[in-house]
């Protein structure tokens, strides 16, 4: 069950993040982000965070890809035009980003217990989650979290400065 | 029973593109886009250590990930309708006011 899930929504999130690089559009790639973010939310599930996978699907699919999909419509951005720029950097990004994930998947294949230890157990009561992470998050985290909510705040003044009409 | 090391390949792949789209990309909005996407293959890794664990810290991680990720696609938009504003561009080899 959970390998099954893991392969269909592993596929469907590698297929949207190259379709990603692939498109023109902006607003192509937008959706595409989209579609990667919803199968993470099941891969979130299928792991036991169920909290995250709702997060996931409401704050990222939900408001932040809503802000990027209203500034694309807004600036009226159009398909991006091949610079002597984008050459160059089709002859560097390409390596350099194989040489990336080489590097990543070889510490994650040959590194002692990560390929031999299968992901622990069962699923896990999703009310027993949530409230394992709330208390965690409240009690021990508690001064970060509030924290956070200072930076939300800074986010939206900074933003309305910064997106605001010079007089 | 699925291997963590399947997740964190997959992550692994995830992040590659990201990287990828955030070198090749001219359009300032993809870029930003592609920053999305790393950040969500760094989650992840830690959703999948954080079972591999059963720990709830790594699940709190990716929660603090998503709220500063809300807060600087906020900003950062608000930075890219500013420029568009002065520069009439989308395009970050135009931008280059620093540059010269």
């Amino acid at each position: 069950m959970q390998l099954a899930l893991f392969i269909i929504f592993g596929a469907l999130a590698l297929g949207g993040a190259l379709n990603l690089l692939f498109q023109r559009h902006p607003i192509n790639s937008a959706l595409s982000l989209v579609v990667v973010m919803m199968s993470l939310a099941v891969l979130y599930w299928s792991l036991g965070a169920e909290f995250l996978a709702a997060a996931q699907v409401i704050v990222y699919s939900g408001a932040i890809m809503v802000l990027f999909v209203f500034v694309i419509m807004l600036l009226n951005a159009g398909e991006e035009e091949r610079t002597h720029g984008s050459r160059a950097a089709y002859a560097v990004g390409i390596p350099g980003a194989a040489a990336i994930f080489c590097l990543l998947s070889f510490v994650f294949l040959t590194e002692r217990g990560l390929g031999k230890s299968n992901v622990g157990g069962d699923l896990g009561n999703g009310v027993d989650n949530i409230a394992a992470v709330s208390q965690m998050l409240f009690t021990k985290q508690l001064l970060p979290f509030e924290v956070t909510s200072i930076l939300i705040l800074v986010a939206i003044l900074g933003a309305v400065v910064l997106a605001r009409k010079e007089q | 029973m699925v291997p963590t090391a399947y997740y964190l390949v997959l992550a692994a792949m995830l992040f590659s593109i990201g990287v990828a789209a955030f070198l090749i990309k001219r359009n300032v909005i993809t870029i930003f886009i592609s920053i999305e996407l790393m950040l969500n293959a760094v989650n992840l890794t830690f959703v999948a250590f954080a079972h591999m664990w059963h720990q709830v810290s790594g699940q709190i991680f990716v929660f603090f990930v998503m709220v500063v990720a809300a807060a600087e696609a906020a900003v950062g938009l608000a930075i890219i309708i500013s420029i568009f504003r002065t520069r009439q561009t989308l395009n970050v080899d135009e931008i280059d006011l620093m540059k010269s």
